[in-house]
């Protein structure tokens, strides 16, 4: 574990990639299994303990520290894996702790009633950085500035292997990837995935810059679709298996049993999955309810059946076909759903447009009648490129609505922002109230941070705790991409995507929206 | 205890002097050289002869309209008001300041640590009624390790990277001393190399006696020579273009804030060393306990937590929200 620790240590630390790189092989290169397969599966974020939580360890920490001067502590560190580690009042005897691989064993073996005494014990036993490393473990939130692809570009550096191959292999691999070590260790050949049914990274889109981008590209070379309010599913039919993955890569197959038991063929699929009937989407409201469980109930099934609006291929049958050219790969999609009717399945509509400003008016056009949040515009020879890259695919979102709001309560931020109210809380006259609607944390620049927080400190009406009531006189003007009637809320209202978009230092609280004024916004959608 | 003979903003009534005063005032009581409690303009300052010597360094001969100095220990009398000075351990001369009158013992601490520091005169504890303490690491999570274990992190990554050098970001006034000291004590006997704003500060100290072995300006040394040195600057040097005249430098800082490493990776500090010269949490509650004081006023830093653990202690106590200081002791001078 000391070594694992220093390691963590030195990732936070350094801002160097290459020596974070250094450090990362080095590692990998000098532990051995399954020490360096677990610390693989840490580092990626592909560990998770069922009963090892950060509630768990803030409750063992409480039966020690006192909770008022355990919450001013969280607030001013403003990280509660670091607060416990830093708080832990009780240092015994610093012996070794067991290693990572043993460590892994406690957490998984020992039962929830006696995990407190485990970790109490742990945490006495550790040096202040291996206590700090500890909790990280448990909690899972490493927050050290590492990327899963950082960690796979070391394993590729160690052994000169591509990156992109062991992309390939990596979502069919399990901890603590004894295989995958052999295999770049060139101990064994590579590790045997059947490509067809697994993840596959996913394509993403850079947003548009309407000044510079579209003066450049000629709208002949695009094709365009519409993009759509739900989340993005790769679905990976193996011909006897089902697979529904998020775009993380997470197996959602549990939540959306209507559409597992439900779709036919052979293939992997790109699109986005939707909540509605006959195919007509409904709101994102309705999609949130059912992510929300793991397993979906038989209400939801009937009330809010989901289906996935496909908009690419990445596996014809058994043939990759991510080298083709979208063009193609479109073409093939269609064929493939000839050949496969499908009733939890339908395509997405690629738009015709004369030019830009043609497109420009279906995207406004669209917002307002149908409440689409933009447009896809996507180069039609690119191939299917895992990532972001540059200069194939674009979202073109259409404009956000405005309001103005009144500031009413300011909550400081976490991490970086852990001595800054950056976190500001907002709302509207109800008559002669101000009720909150939202809540954003994001949109201004860090100058303008620092005002805000300053006036935030010198308007205070009451603190309690991290959150400050401040004075009703700040208005800012908020941008969202919707909004919907909510139970939550005070005011009925809550707003999708709310963020800061000016801070207008110059207008009276007096001349901010009232509800009424929200009210047109939730029949425009 | 009877009305206290000290107001809220450290105002001495009965002689109408004022201690740590952030405006310029008639009678001014100076704890310490550092800027968030010594500053110029006051018309008379009454201070230990160390923290006049380092005043006057910083702020020129004339930064005050007179001095008068005062040695530990020594009793000074003004009507039927006594000021005792008593090391506070912070920096050097840096004071604790008994205030006595009719009976009433009241202790405003300054800046102080309880841990042996050879570049600062040995805290010692005062008994009082009413005590006045500073809180700038105020909360349980600041347990400061031993400084020799953070020198020793120092000195094996040097070791482990001889072709880097290593710069220490230290307050030029106290922290950059004592870790010169603290490096001395460790055995590092090479020259140690300064940014031009730790020259005076450190010739000042080794003329009042605080030996710190071979210091070289670091400007103008060849780029090479460099390599596997220690270098102390100001925090804000050590990731400005300065720092580029150094092989590849890793960015140390001497702190007690340190301990949190999130703050250590958004100041962009690959090496941070928890050197404090302020209590942690664990030695201010001792002293609290060790003065025997019924009063505490808990002042400069996190207010609230000492303040609250201070009442569960049936004590009573309240924070002083003096004007002028920081409100968030990050970028305090102090540390």
């Amino acid at each position: 574990m000391k070594r694992f620790a220093q390691l963590l240590e030195l990732l936070a630390l350094t801002p160097s990639r290459t020596r974070k790189l250094t450090a990362l092989t080095q590692y990998f290169r000098e532990v051995p299994d399954p020490d360096r397969g677990y610390a693989l599966a840490v580092l990626t974020g592909a560990l998770s303990f069922r009963n090892v939580k950060p509630a768990l360890l803030k409750e063992t920490v409480l039966r020690e520290v006192d909770e008022t001067l355990f919450a001013m502590s969280y607030d001013y560190v403003g990280d509660l894996g670091e607060t416990i580690a830093l708080i832990w009042p009780h240092h015994g005897q610093q012996g070794d702790l067991p290693s990572l691989t043993e460590l892994i064993e406690l957490f998984n073996t020992t039962s929830k009633s006696d995990l407190p005494k485990l970790i109490a014990a742990l945490l006495t036993q550790a040096g202040i950085n291996e206590r700090w490393a500890l909790v990280k473990l448990a909690t899972g939130a490493l927050r050290i500035g590492v990327s899963a692809r950082l960690a796979k570009t070391a394993l590729a550096e160690m052994s000169g292997v591509d990156v992109q191959e062991i992309e390939e292999v990596w979502h069919g691999l399990k901890v603590p990837y004894l295989d995958l070590f052999a295999w770049l260790g060139g101990k064994a050949g590579r590790p045997d995935i059947d490509q067809s049914a697994r993840f596959h990274p996913l394509m993403l889109s850079n947003p548009i810059d309407e000044e510079k981008d579209l003066a450049r590209l000629d709208p002949r070379d695009f094709a365009a679709e519409w993009k759509w309010d739900g989340i993005r599913v790769q679905l990976v039919l193996g011909g006897g298996t089902v697979s529904l993955f998020s775009r993380t890569g997470d197996d959602i197959a549990p939540a959306f049993p209507d559409i597992v038991e439900n779709v036919h063929g052979l293939g992997v699929l790109d699109g986005e999955l939707l909540v509605g009937r006959d195919f007509e989407a409904g709101s994102f409201n309705d999609l949130q309810q059912r992510l929300n469980r793991r397993v979906a109930s038989a209400k939801h099934l009937k009330e809010s059946p989901a289906f996935i609006r496909v908009y690419d291929m990445l596996f014809d049958g058994r043939e990759d076909i991510r080298a083709l050219e979208w063009t193609e790969r479109r073409a093939r999609l269609e064929a493939w759903f000839v050949g496969n009717p499908q009733s939890r399945l339908d395509l997405s509509e690629v738009l015709p447009f004369a030019d830009w400003d043609d497109l420009a008016r279906q995207r406004r056009q669209g917002a307002d009648e149908h409440g689409h949040e933009g447009v896809m515009i996507k180069l039609r020879t690119s191939p299917y490129v895992p990532g972001r890259p540059k200069g194939y695919w674009f979202k073109w979102k259409r404009d956000p609505n405005v309001v103005d709001a009144v500031l009413m309560y300011a909550q400081r931020g976490h991490g970086k922002r852990s001595s800054f109210y950056s976190d500001y809380t907002f709302g509207v006259w109800k008559g002669n109230e101000i009720v909150p609607i939202g809540k954003a944390y994001f949109g201004f620049t860090d100058e303008e941070l620092k005002l805000l927080d300053k006036w935030i400190r010198a308007n205070t009406v009451q603190a309690f705790g991290p959150v400050r009531e401040v004075k009703k006189e700040l208005v800012f003007e908020v941008a969202f991409d919707s909004a919907q009637e909510s139970t939550r809320h005070k005011s009925g209202v809550a707003l999708r995507f709310p963020r800061i978009n000016r801070i207008r230092w110059d207008k009276p609280a007096s001349e901010a929206a009232t509800l009424e004024d929200m009210m047109v916004f939730i029949g425009a959608t | 205890m009877a009305s206290p003979i000290l107001d809220r903003n450290l105002h001495i009534r009965a002689i109408d002097a004022y201690i740590d005063p952030s405006v310029p005032r008639e009678r001014a009581i100076i704890t310490h050289g550092h800027a968030d409690h010594a500053r110029s303009g006051h018309k008379a300052v009454l201070a230990t002869p160390d923290t006049i010597a380092i005043m006057k360094v910083r702020y020129g001969e004339d930064c005050a309209g007179s001095f008068e100095a005062l040695d530990f220990g020594v009793p000074y009398r003004i009507d039927d008001v006594t000021i005792t000075f008593y090391p506070a351990g912070h920096i050097l001369g840096s004071a604790q300041v008994l205030v006595e009158q009719g009976g009433q013992r009241v202790v405003v601490t300054g800046d102080y640590k309880r841990l042996a520091d050879r570049t600062a005169q040995p805290y010692e504890l005062v008994e009082c009624d009413l005590l006045v303490t500073e809180a700038t690491f105020g909360l349980p999570v600041f347990q400061h390790p031993h400084p020799s274990v953070e020198i020793a992190r120092l000195l094996k990554s040097v070791a482990d990277q001889p072709e880097r050098s290593h710069l220490v970001g230290c307050y030029a006034l106290g922290k950059a001393q004592r870790v010169i000291a603290l490096l001395r004590d460790a055995g590092w006997d090479a020259p140690i190399y300064l940014h031009g704003a730790m020259l005076r500060l450190c010739a000042l100290y080794e003329e009042l006696g605080v030996p710190l072995g071979a210091l070289r300006p670091a400007l103008d040394v060849p780029k090479a020579e460099l390599a596997g040195q220690i270098v102390i600057a100001p925090p804000s040097a050590i990731r400005d273009r300065w720092s580029r005249r150094f092989p590849d430098p890793v960015t140390c800082q001497a702190s007690g804030w340190m301990s949190v490493k999130q703050r250590a990776r958004q100041a962009l500090v690959e090496l941070p060393l928890v050197i404090s010269d302020h209590c942690d949490w664990g030695e201010l509650q001792q002293t609290i306990h060790e003065t025997k004081a019924e009063t505490v006023w808990v002042t400069h830093g996190r207010e609230d937590a000492l303040v609250y653990w201070c009442r569960s202690q049936g004590l009573q106590a309240e924070p002083l929200n003096i004007q002028g200081f920081e409100d968030d002791g990050g970028e305090g001078e102090a540390e």
